[in-house]
């Protein structure tokens, strides 16, 4: 924990904004192991794979675009610094009457969590509670989560539209050649290792009913084997992997599939995601309908993840060829 | 036959702990990049691999020394593969390694020779 | 009680922190890299909250009898996506002022306003 603040005040101080970057990747990994030592492993994984990875990829492509180091400026930090003090006297004023951290009769343990722990075998039936709820209990506020990323992924498409660089085929095939020379051992490894990362996004996927998992740290993980192509192979060429539309109807797609699992629900006389009408037994059909919208969450994550990296990448990439042909 | 396990895997531990140690004490004191990432690169490793054997020998259930046998096979792959990329970058971009220093070796010949 | 509360403070001091990034830097980055922080040290507020002593990760299994909380679990797993989605957009509006004001630390854009008015 003192780390971590050690780890906020060295950001404070540092300039070059690469290192700041690289703090925060490993201010966002201590906290997700933090996490875990709070019994905390779902939100661990997603802390970990989410804050720590692609966080600090999309914040690093950021600075290759706009620049590494920040000017020394700062306006009236005595000012800033007073206030920042007093709010801080105030929250740990406000702190003193909690409960001791892991009290076991805090009032956060005795009233609603226990009807919870007690109940999510019999009515939902999968081990993994915080699944049950994420999914089963509370499906609609996940369901709006799945629209949030989505709209992200519309924000950066409209913010960030893609530069058409007009390089012809062989001048791309060419680069390639030559890259392919100079990067050759990093690229057989990833082309070994690749499979791999796409497996395991696959086994945490389908395994969020059993132990720590589900879409959105598989959806993660997934983009992250496909922006590991991107970044080693040339967007070109993971252009050609991907293509553009189909990458934008399969974030759509997941959406889709959430609120259809919804209506098919009502069309069968339940409420809306009330997944018990799906199927004869209403534990298989609580399966189902779990399966079903981890698997939307997944593709909508994926997408979106992948769109956000390739518009941050083929920016960079457009304003670069238009610089070479206005020198030539 | 279970002391030996624990002793060995007590062992193991600690090496791997004392590795990382020295990775990092490497990082600060070393003068050049190259030689830092050097230090790191192969303690790191070799730190975390011997920290993975310790506990696979800790652990009694099958599953759990299978995944272990995962993690550190990956950290095999990834680990050189990353001071490789590292290297390759900063050569790529300018960065010279110190080098030793010429004069003072002619010297050492010299006086050695006569 | 330091120990009992100790938690609790440490997240107030990364709060602060990351408050003081965002307010005193002039650098967009840096304030999203502090936004950032503050996120997260309230994720790990909550965290906190649901631990249980002697209690085990919320996944049913035979033989364990006590479980920390899920419920905030399910509230920070939902929240850390919607905080990486709000990231991703605040960098991608950071690209398009770069882009249209040659610069990213605010005193430079707030002259560039200025000057346009």
């Amino acid at each position: 924990m003192t780390f971590l603040v050690g780890i906020a005040i060295a950001i404070v101080w540092m300039k070059d904004l690469i290192a700041v970057v690289m703090l925060a990747g490993i201010y966002g990994l201590l906290s997700a192991s933090f996490f875990v030592a709070m019994d905390a492993v779902d939100v661990a994984f997603t802390e970990a794979s989410v804050g720590a990875g692609i966080s600090t990829l999309l914040m690093l492509v950021a600075i290759t675009i706009t620049g590494r180091s920040e000017q020394t400026t700062r306006h009236k930090p005595a000012l800033a610094f007073f206030v920042v003090v007093i709010t801080g006297g105030l929250l740990i004023y406000g702190t003193i009457d909690m409960p001791y951290v892991g009290a076991v009769d805090a009032p956060i343990q005795v009233h609603v969590a226990p009807r919870y722990i007690n109940d999510s075998m019999q009515e939902v039936g999968v081990p993994n509670i915080v699944t049950s709820v994420l999914a089963s209990y509370r499906g609609f506020d996940t369901f709006g989560e799945a629209v949030v990323i989505f709209t992200a992924g519309i924000g950066v498409l409209t913010l960030l539209p893609m530069v058409r660089s007009r390089k012809s085929d062989e001048a791309i095939e060419s680069l390639n050649e030559s890259m392919h020379e100079r990067h050759m051992v990093v690229r057989i490894v990833a082309k070994i290792l690749i499979p791999f990362i796409l497996l395991f996004a696959l086994y945490v996927q389908f395994h969020g009913d059993y132990g720590p998992g589900g879409g959105f740290q598989a959806g993660v993980i997934f983009a992250a084997a496909i922006i590991l192509y991107a970044i080693l192979f040339g967007l070109p060429a993971a252009r050609r992997v991907i293509n553009q539309s189909f990458i934008q109807f399969v974030a759509a797609f997941g959406v889709l599939l959430y609120g259809s699992v919804g209506l098919v629900s009502l069309l069968n006389g339940g409420n809306f995601l009330d997944y018990s009408v799906l199927s004869a037994d209403p534990i298989a059909g609580q399966h189902l309908g779990i399966l079903l919208i981890e698997l939307g969450v997944g593709c909508t994550v994926t997408s979106v993840m992948v769109i956000i990296f390739f518009h941050f990448a083929g920016r960079k990439e457009g304003k670069q060829s238009m610089k070479e042909e206005e020198t030539r | 036959m279970d002391v030996a396990i624990e002793i060995t895997s007590a062992i193991c531990l600690l090496i791997g702990s004392f590795l990382c140690i020295s990775g990092g004490v490497g990082i600060l004191r070393f003068p050049d990049f190259y030689t830092r990432m050097h230090a790191v690169g192969v303690t790191d490793t070799l730190g975390a691999g011997m920290i993975l054997i310790g506990l696979m020998l800790q652990s009694q259930d099958i599953l759990v020394i299978a995944k272990l046998v995962m993690i550190l096979l990956m950290l095999l792959f990834i680990n050189p593969t990353a001071s490789h990329a590292l290297a390759k970058a900063a050569i790529h971009n300018g960065l010279k390694p110190v080098l030793g220093n010429k004069e003072r070796n002619n010297t050492e010949s010299e006086s050695s020779s006569r | 009680m330091v120990i009992g509360l100790y938690n609790y403070w440490i997240v107030v001091a990364l709060m602060m922190i990351g408050f003081y990034i965002v307010i005193a830097h002039g650098n967009l980055i840096k304030k999203i890299v502090g936004l950032t922080i503050f996120q997260t040290s309230v994720f790990i507020f909550y965290i906190s909250m649901a631990k249980v002593d002697g209690g085990t990760a919320p996944i049913l299994a035979d033989g364990i009898e006590r479980f920390s909380n899920p419920l905030p679990h399910v509230l920070i797993l939902t929240a850390i996506v919607v905080g990486i989605a709000t990231t991703a957009l605040a960098l991608a509006l950071t690209v398009r002022i770069k882009e249209a004001y040659g610069s990213i630390e605010e005193e430079h854009i707030q002259e560039k306003d200025n000057q346009a008015c």
